[in-house]
Parts: C-alpha cells; sequence; structure tokens
C-alpha cells in the first residue's frame, strides 16, 4: 500500500484541514443556535471562554486548508505540460481542458474553488475575534450574537463549495506524483 | 453610518462594551470578502492586472488576488476599529450590509456570474 507525496498533501489539506472544518462548522452552528436561546444566556457566559477558542482552532483551520491549496497543491495541479505530451495524467488542469466532457470541472469547478475558498478564513477569523474580545459580554449583545451565527453558516456554504469542486476535482483529475511512501508492505 | 456613544444595555447585567468593535471585524471580513471576488473579476479582465496580481508564479495571479484582498480586509478592519471602538453602531442596517457584501462576494465568484463583467 502506496502513497505519493502529492496525494498524501492533498489528502492532508481536503480530507485533513477542509473536512474538520466543516465538522467543527456543525457544531459551531448547534452552539450559537443555543445561545440565542434568550433563556440560555447565563449559561452561554460559561461556555463563552471554550468557544472563543474553538472558533480560533476553526480559523486556524481554514487558513492552513487555504495555504497548503493555494502554495503547494495549486502550483502541482495548474503545472503545463511539456510540448507534446501525449499523456496528461500528470497535469490535471491541461487534461480536464483537453476534454469537453470534463472542461467545467476546471473553468467552473477550480475556478469558484479557488476564490470562494479565501472567503472562508477571512470571515471565520472575524467571527472568532468577536467572540474572543467581547467572551462572556457577548451574553448581552443577541444581535451580534446572531450575526456570528450568519458568519458561520455562510463560512460553511463557502467551505462544503470548495470542499465538492475539490474532491470532485480530485476524482476526475487527481493531484498525485513526488516520492511514493509506502505505507503497508503487501504479501 | 449613524452611531450613538451611549453604553450598550446590558440584559445580563454584565457591564458590557460596545458593540462598535464586533461591528467593524464582522463589516471588514465582508469588504475583505468582496475585495477577493472584485480582484479575480479584475486580473480575470485585464492582462496587466493579472501579471501585476502573479506574486508567486507557480500558483499564478491568485496569491496576489488573495494577498491583495486580504491588505484591503485588514486596512478596513483597521480603520473601522479606530471609527467604532468606542460607539455603539446600529448594528442591523451593519449587519445586513455585511450579510449582503458576503452573498454578493459568494456569486461573483461563481464563474458564470462574474464572467457577466
Amino acid at each position: 500500500m502506496e502513497i505519493t507525496t502529492r496525494s498524501l498533501w492533498t489528502l492532508i489539506h481536503g480530507m485533513g484541514f477542509g473536512a474538520l472544518y466543516l465538522l467543527a462548522g456543525s457544531g459551531a452552528l448547534i452552539e450559537l443556535q443555543y445561545w440565542l436561546r434568550p433563556d440560555n444566556a447565563n449559561s452561554a457566559r460559561d461556555l463563552s471562554r471554550f468557544f472563543s477558542w474553538y472558533l480560533a482552532a476553526m480559523a486556524a483551520l481554514a487558513w492552513l486548508t487555504v495555504l497548503t491549496g493555494t502554495y503547494l497543491i495549486y502550483p502541482w495541479y495548474r503545472t503545463p505540460p511539456p510540448a507534446g505530451t501525449a499523456n496528461l495524467a500528470a497535469y490535471p488542469r491541461a487534461f480536464l481542458l483537453a476534454h469537453p466532457s470534463t472542461s467545467a470541472w476546471h473553468s467552473i469547478g477550480m475556478e469558484w474553488k479557488e476564490h470562494v475558498a479565501w472567503i472562508v478564513p477571512i470571515v471565520i477569523t472575524a467571527a472568532a475575534a468577536v467572540t474572543i474580545r467581547y467572551g462572556r459580554e457577548l451574553a448581552s449583545h443577541s444581535r451580534l450574537r446572531s450575526l456570528l451565527l450568519s458568519f458561520v453558516a455562510v463560512s460553511l456554504v463557502a467551505a462544503a463549495v470548495a470542499g465538492f469542486f475539490g474532491a470532485m476535482l480530485d476524482k476526475n483529475a487527481p493531484v498525485d506524483g513526488g516520492q511514493t511512501i509506502r505505507l503497508v508492505k503487501g504479501e | 453610518m449613524s452611531t450613538h456613544t451611549s453604553p450598550a444595555s446590558s440584559a445580563a447585567g454584565l457591564a458590557t462594551r460596545t458593540n462598535g468593535s464586533g461591528a467593524a471585524a464582522l463589516l471588514a471580513a465582508a469588504i475583505g470578502s468582496v475585495a477577493v471576488a472584485l480582484f479575480g473579476i479584475a486580473a480575470d479582465k485585464s492582462a496587466a492586472i493579472k501579471s501585476f496580481f502573479v506574486f508567486y508564479k507557480p500558483a499564478g495571479q491568485l496569491t496576489g488576488e488573495t494577498t491583495a484582498a486580504i491588505v484591503v480586509w485588514l486596512a478596513a478592519w483597521a480603520i473601522l476599529e479606530f471609527l467604532w471602538r468606542q460607539k455603539n453602531v446600529k448594528l442591523k442596517p451593519v449587519g445586513l450590509l455585511a450579510l449582503a457584501l458576503i452573498v454578493l462576494s459568494l456569486l461573483l465568484t461563481f464563474p458564470p456570474i462574474g464572467d457577466l463583467f
């Protein structure tokens, strides 16, 4: 059982940081929903410290996702093939664009994903900063809590779009190559 | 955006800080999000802008578009924080504006819509 370094990084980027963000976001939505009920304002105070760091961890995950995606995996994805290359499998962008049945995965999927993903860390960092700054006092700012819920929800939508297209792009034209790492030796 | 400087009322009995800092952080994030979309569209429309945004060649213009958007976001945050930190702003219009900008940025990053410009 083997994996290449590029596949491993794609896995860390998508199934590690990205998927963990989506899972954490679902938890944050439930928590904020709980905070929004007026009768839970006091108990929300006790949870504010934990929730502040929870959102900060989500922000860290979002930054790790976009930074590894943009600066590590995207260059491998968009590497142009040398002139005359017949087998484009090692050049995902060129491979997708070479076929009418797959070209939209790049022209719509990747073009949307590469930009929409960057909205996630910006939005969730703001939400985390507000939660850290206000802490227990958020119990007295119901409208601010409603906005935080909306921000987390929007960040989840953007992350889901990026995640969906990331998965589909990797299914249609996987980023592969680099050194081979042997995980388990076969019999 | 109209503001007033009276302290926030405290439903839970806490001495609360004003909502200005929170509003500043959220509106600035929305401005940064729109900047991501607008820089992407601008680079698509102009070869000169596209070339300017290539900060890291292997990843192309995406690096410049997003770095510039982060600069816009942080600058907007610093300015709004400076203006609003001591104030209670009307959070409803500020929040609606922030959400509208973020939804707009989601739409503008969608290529069939971004390509209309």
